[in-house]
């Protein structure tokens, strides 16, 4: 993460256009691209919960979209700054790509509320892993809606010719990506061994009492 | 605001979210923790300790 810090921040050259405040995109953009990654994967484990019945996959798959929930509300921050830097506006309804990402944040926010409305068991875990599974369909949406879009003003930053950066400022990009993408699965593994070791606990106290 | 100060803002934000969401789950594990202390001490009251035998320590499991 430091690495990436000094990359994105200290060797990456400033922008013509933007300036400085381009240098936000080192870490908007890792964090979008993982929320997505998280997303997909939730519903990934729900499609495996459904196929195969097993019961640690809804405790995988909700962690994974709670991760997403979290990198997502950080997309949203960082990209309506970005936005207020380089377009003077705090967030903007005439782009697509932006409206579809909070489209999908809000529907698994919703996913949340779907979980915990229903008891816990079988039904909870079956509900929930059909929700994930329908949310996975706007990931492909959000993402290809900048390149389906006409009159966009959300920035295309890597296109069929390759990425549009010099090399240093990939490097800076593909360091910090990594980088994020290795946060989010250390913070998936702890939340996920602490929701496990809470679960485990709570059963050895109902057989102890 | 200047191009600068937006950046800080923006990479600000990220760090306090992440030293939140740390900090939040490092409760969570510490009371996790006490909760299985807890539970250590229930199932030894439970338990008949055998004739002759000497108490176990919370020293000695640890050192185990």
């Amino acid at each position: 993460m430091g690495v990436a810090l000094a990359l994105s921040l200290l060797v990456a050259p400033e922008d013509a256009d933007q300036g400085i405040s381009q240098r936000i995109f080192y870490i908007h953009v890792p964090i979008a691209l993982t929320a997505y990654f998280c997303f997909g994967l939730g519903a990934w484990k729900a499609l495996l919960l459904l196929w195969r019945g097993d019961a640690r996959y809804d405790l995988e798959s909700y962690v994974a979209i709670h991760q997403g929930t979290i990198f997502g509300a950080l997309t949203l921050i960082t990209g309506s700054i970005w936005a207020k830097a380089s377009w003077g506006v705090w967030w903007t309804w005439d782009s697509n790509q932006l409206v579809l990402f909070l489209v999908l944040f809000l529907f698994y926010c919703a996913y949340f509320m779907l979980r915990f409305s229903i008891e816990e068991g079988a039904s909870r875990s079956r509900s929930s892993a059909v929700y994930a599974l329908f949310g996975v369909v706007l990931i492909p949406i959000s993402f290809l809606a900048i390149r389906l879009a006409e009159d966009f003003i959300h920035p295309t930053v890597f296109t069929r010719e390759g990425p549009q950066m010099t090399g240093t400022m990939f490097t800076a990009f593909c360091v910090s990506w990594a980088a994020v993408t290795l946060l989010a699965y250390v913070l998936y593994r702890v939340e996920l061994a602490g929701k496990r070791l809470a679960i485990d606990l709570r059963e050895l106290r109902e057989a102890l009492q | 605001m200047t191009g600068g100060e937006y950046l800080a803002i923006a990479y600000g934000v990220v760090f306090v979210f992440v030293l939140a969401y740390v900090g939040i789950i490092a409760a969570k594990l510490a009371r996790l923790q006490r909760e299985a202390s807890e539970l250590l001490e229930l199932a030894r009251r439970q338990r008949p300790a055998p004739q002759g035998a000497e108490p176990v320590t919370r020293e000695a499991t640890r050192s185990a």
